[in-house]
């Protein structure tokens, strides 16, 4: 089942490759479906989880490469609820691209539904392994979307892109290939990895190599000048997976490898860690506040945010451990809508440059109304998604540190200061360009992009349990792990979870 | 019964919805029924509460927030003081929503205004009947944003957009503080809800109290304007009038000073935090007064003294008199919505808000200046008129706790009269200056003003009762005072707004323009230059110092450095390739001094 989550759409773009390229329509539907059956699926092993249980469910496991090495995927709440925004947010950027991309067209689309398979995969792999097979093989179609798709800078910035993430998670690798020879049972089984005991030692320089991959991922600072790069240059359906989804991984990468396996090194990094989220929520907002580019400004918001997310998951209060990963959640719905609704602008103004925007609340009065909830999203308004997170973030904070919990919450002005300074620029004022008066209205299509994002604003900001419940079991286990609560002996034998 | 409070919110917060979704669809006849009867049914709904309901009911709905040992719950809280603020708010939005049937008529927003109007109400009845202090964040967050949708209602219009901004980023700095108090708060006590907290007050540390009492109450003077963060609502003003009538003067803007009131105990339990409220209240009371005694901009006048009057009411409370702060509230309300009203409906008659240019107004419209005298009598204190009895008695009360409090209180009470009196006379005395037509609004705008003239007079002779039904609350006292010195304060009051009044008549009527009193003058109609410091201090600095880091550390030093490993590497592989010249010779000679070197190190024992 998971399998397939996972698959399909890879499938499908297996598929395609037999189509011929001026059948266009046939090819965007076609996209469309197969990127959207995932999240049906999602959906309905959503009613099938059992949110009691903190380990993965669902597990398929299959004999692979010999060495001890397994195909084994699965999900526990955590995973579950980022396959579910991979699946949510994949085919709404299919979608968003039926007018953006009007040159090779095909191989746009093959690229778009390998990327979701290897972005899923990334969130089910359960042993290292494949969970790196998977974070590579995201790069791929990545690079071939900024690269082939982006904008006039495009090569500068997916080199830069590239090899940023190449540089972390080669050294990521060196540390995979180390705990394989040391493991007993070579599976590199997650849950079994958490129980190795591990020289404090060699603890910090697997910390360290694998902390650089997913700092430079997330990205905190100071590795994040390849973000604003590659979401200025790539086009919308990028820069929405890549700030709804791939930037998750980050996040992800700490809470279920970097600080569960290496509890001790963590530890010993745990204050720079944290000043360096500090640092990026400040920073970011105060560098989102000067660019010009809408794009850009999103990206340094998404350090910004992303800065939120990491502080509440690195300070292990269970409060702003939820917090973080409910952010995560939120940063991807607001960040993704945020990044759909700039892109739809530029279509019609071929523009990003705030300095020619204006005033477009006027023509475009449906886009400023989805604009405006969606940057309340992101400001953190309570009755939406955003606030909860960072509520939880915050408080959970100032209860281990008062200081730290004050200077994030600083956020809480930053954010409000550089988007609404956005808002304001783009959308009010007297309309800057005679032309804008007759750009073409929101169409459906369009506006059924946004409406579920907006659905879903709402909902997890008015009954955020629905969702909390679902990996808070999940949550309190790997915190625990991180902790080392208990020591697990070789918890499950592999694949014993149902 | 306890499903009415569900019903108080619900009636706005369906409105709301609906027009926002269906708005366009719908003919301006449809929504001008909808929109205000709407809030009509809330206030039925209040009222049916007030008569029925017990103090302390509370109408539980669904878990929101919870997670570890944080417990929050969606819940209404029916009790004396959210009965007070229920009934006011409901009441007077929906006579400001009748009113602005006719005052907006003519909009092409009309279902955009009132789909926010009706959004705002929801969410100032849920920031009065919220039980808890995050729930309470919910609607306090919520009237901010409204009032940011509704200050740049005419976004197309830069300085309406800006003062949107403005106003949404200033209260977010209150917010912050209200944020932290919230989290100093549950981590000493681990739980927030108002009944819990005001119960264990005692728990907490006198410097805790402290600690927690202020970080509240700068979120307080965000939202109610004072002292250090008052800037943002007399740019507020861009918004309609009808707007700055029921969110920048009666009730959003009143909010600090009943969350002040809902948290008494823990000011009470630092002594220090009262102390500061009451002086900051009194200081921005005077303050605002004195930059209102020169404005000529009609709303600009009316800003800086609901500036002031907020600061009467943080006074009371400070001195420990929550019932007369909240009494103050209460009549305030009333006048001082219709003092907007009312000059809403001059600036809607002759298209301008400044006061040089009306003057001579008292014949064409008789109905909104006899409102207007009204309000005005009862924001001056005149005995009889609702402002005397709440006024007073926050002075009383101040004078049996500080003298200099209640000196200061009574010095603004006079130039509260000059500069009420002063706007009236520019404005409906003396010849007409510069406009031709005029004429009286129609009964759309002049009934709501003429019942709320009504309770502008009356809403003050309920005191008594007032007091008696706040002190439900279990918190509320009065300190008494001996008959006689009551009524030397009285007549202190009294004779020094008759004063007020007099000078103003005399200067705009018999004299018929101002004094100039150079320097003085300057630095009040520049407001002490309060936004060009900020701007210095905060606004220019972050500004120039993120541009300065983006260009010279982003840019400059962290991509140099990214972009510098990979000139190196680049640099290092183009000075290495030179070494493969394809010549045998070349490599022969390599290997060779390879060998020599391996050979010599390991002699040495090297290798």
């Amino acid at each position: 089942m998971i399998s397939a989550l996972i698959f399909l759409p890879a499938a499908a773009a297996i598929f395609l490759l037999f189509i011929p390229e001026e059948r266009a329509r046939f090819i965007k539907g076609f996209s469309l479906v197969f990127s959207s059956l995932p999240l049906f699926l999602g959906l309905w092993l959503l009613l099938r989880f059992d949110p009691t249980y903190p380990l993965p469910q669902f597990v398929e496991r299959a004999r692979w490469i010999g060495s001890g090495l397994f195909y084994h995927v699965g999900a526990d709440g955590i995973s579950l609820m980022l396959l579910l925004l991979t699946s949510f947010l994949s085919p709404l950027a299919v979608a968003s691209s039926f007018n953006y991309i009007k040159e090779r067209q095909k191989e746009y689309y093959i690229m778009l539904l390998l990327l979701q398979t290897g972005m899923a995969g990334v969130f089910a792999a359960q042993n290292l392994f494949l969970f790196y097979i998977f974070w590579e093989a995201m790069l791929i179609p990545m690079y071939f979307l900024i690269g082939i798709w982006g904008g006039e800078r495009k090569l500068y910035a997916t080199v830069k892109f590239v090899l940023y993430t190449m540089v972390g998670s080669l050294l990521m690798l060196v540390g995979i290939i180390y705990l394989w020879k040391t493991s007993p049972d070579h599976s590199l089984y997650f849950y079994n990895l958490y129980s190795l005991s591990i020289p404090p030692g060699t603890q910090i320089l697997l910390f360290l190599a694998f902390a650089l991959a997913f700092a430079i991922k997330v990205p905190l600072f100071p590795f994040h000048t390849w973000l604003p790069d590659a979401h200025t240059e790539a086009p919308t359906a990028g820069s929405v997976l890549l700030a709804g989804v791939l930037l998750k991984m980050g996040g992800y990468g700490f809470l279920r490898l970097a600080m569960p396996l290496f509890p001790y090194a963590f530890r010993l990094f745990l204050p720079y860690l944290v000043v360096l989220a500090i640092v990026s929520i400040i920073y970011g907002a105060a560098m989102a506040f000067v660019q010009e580019d809408a794009k850009r400004l999103v990206a340094y918001s998404s350090v910004s945010h992303l800065g939120v997310v990491m502080l509440g998951i690195f300070l292990l209060s269970f409060k702003s451990y939820m917090g973080g990963i409910y952010q995560m959640l939120n940063h991807g719905l607001s960040t993704g809508a945020l990044f759909l609704l700039i892109g739809m602008l530029y279509e019609r103004t071929h523009t990003r440059d705030m300095g020619k925007l204006g005033g477009l609340a006027k023509p475009l009065p449906a886009l400023a109304a989805f604009l405006s909830v969606t940057v309340f999203s992101s400001i953190g308004l309570p009755g939406l998604n955003g606030f909860v997170g960072e509520f939880l973030v915050f408080l959970g904070s100032f209860q281990v540190s008062k200081t730290a919990g004050a200077f994030a919450a600083l956020g809480v002005v930053l954010s409000a200061v550089y988007l609404l300074w956005m808002y304001r620029r783009v959308m009010q004022g007297p309309v800057k360009n005679p032309a804008y008066m007759d750009l073409p209205k929101m169409n459906l299509r369009e506006i059924l992009i946004m409406a579920p994002i907006v659905v879903l604003f709402f909902w997890m900001g008015i009954y955020p349990k629905f969702f909390m419940g679902k990996f808070e079991k999940s949550a309190r286990f790997m915190m625990e792990i991180t902790q080392q609560k208990y020591k697990i002996v070789s918890i499950v034998e592999q694949g014993g979870a149902k | 019964m306890k499903a009415l409070l569900g019903l108080i919110i619900l009636f706005p917060a369906f409105g709301a919805l609906f027009l926002v979704l269906f708005g366009r669809l719908l003919s301006k006849k449809l929504i001008s029924w909808l929109s205000p009867s709407l809030v009509g049914l809330s206030f039925i709904a209040s009222l049916i509460s007030f008569f029925t309901l017990k103090s302390g009911t509370l109408l539980y709905l669904f878990p929101w927030l919870s997670v570890g040992n944080l417990q929050v719950d969606f819940a209404l809280l029916w009790d004396p003081l959210s009965a007070v603020m229920a009934l006011t708010v409901s009441g007077v939005a929906f006579l400001i929503h009748i009113y602005s049937v006719g005052y907006m008529g003519e909009d092409p927003g009309f279902a955009r205004y009132f789909a926010y109007l009706n959004l705002f109400t929801f969410s100032m009845l849920l920031l009065v009947l919220s039980p808890n202090l995050p729930m309470m964040f919910v609607g306090w967050e919520g009237v901010g944003l409204c009032s940011y949708l509704l200050i740049g209602f005419w976004f197309e219009k830069e300085t309406a957009a800006n003062a949107g901004k403005k106003a949404f980023i200033v209260n977010r700095v209150g917010d912050f503080g209200f944020l932290l108090g919230i989290f100093l708060l549950f981590t000493i006590l681990k739980d927030l809800n108002f009944s819990y907290i005001n119960s264990h007050a005692q728990v907490l540390s006198p410097a805790m109290a402290t600690a927690v009492a202020l970080l509240l109450f700068l979120g307080a003077t965000g939202k109610s304007a004072q002292i250090p963060l008052y800037i943002w609502l007399p740019d507020a003003m861009e918004g309609p009038t009808p707007v700055s009538a029921l969110i920048h003067a009666a009730t959003m803007v009143t909010a600090g000073v009943y969350m002040v009131s809902r948290l008494f105990p823990v000011y009470a339990r630092s002594g220090f935090a009262l102390d500061l409220v009451a002086w900051v209240g009194i200081i921005t009371a005077f303050f605002a007064a004195t930059i209102a005694l020169v404005q000529n901009d009609i709303k600009k006048v009316l800003a800086y003294s609901t500036i002031s009057q907020i600061g009467y009411m943080f006074a009371g409370v400070g001195v420990g008199a929550v019932s007369a702060g909240m009494f103050h509230l209460f009549t305030h309300a009333f006048f001082k919505s219709l003092l907007f009203l009312a000059a809403g409906s001059v600036i809607h008659a002759l298209g301008t808000q400044d006061m040089r240019k009306m003057g001579g107004l008292r014949k064409e419209m008789p109905v909104t200046f006899w409102v207007f005298l009204i309000a005005a009598l009862a924001i001056s204190g005149i005995p009889g008129f609702s402002g005397f009895f709440s006024k007073d008695e926050i002075l009383a009360q101040a004078f049996a706790k500080n003298r200099a409090i209640w000196a200061i209180g009574v010095i603004t009470a006079g130039l509260t009269a000059f500069y009420m009196f002063r706007l009236i006379f520019m404005t409906f005395y003396g010849k007409p200056k510069g406009w031709r037509h005029a004429h009286e609004s129609p009964p759309v705008m002049t009934v709501p003003m003429i019942i709320l003239a009504f309770f502008s007079v009356v809403s003050g002779w309920i005191f008594a009762a007032f007091h008696h039904f706040l002190e439900g609350l279990g918190y509320v006292h009065l300190r008494e005072l001996a008959p006689s010195a009551e009524h030397i304060l009285v007549a202190v009051s009294v004779s020094l707004a008759l004063i007020g009044i007099g000078v103003a008549w005399w200067v705009y009527v018999r004299r018929e323009r101002g004094f100039n009193f150079g320097i003085i003058y300057r630095v009040l109609a520049g407001k002490y230059y309060v936004d060009e410091f900020y701007e210095v201090l905060f606004v220019t600095p972050y500004t120039q110092g993120s541009r300065a880091i983006n260009r010279y550390f982003d840019k400059g030093i962290i991509d140099g450095a990214v972009e510098g490993s990979g000139k190196i590497t680049m640099e290092g592989g183009r000075l290495l390739s030179l070494l493969q010249t394809g010549l045998i010779k070349d490599y022969g000679l390599w290997m060779a001094a390879g060998v020599i070197l391996a050979l010599t190190l390991a002699i040495r024992g090297l290798l």
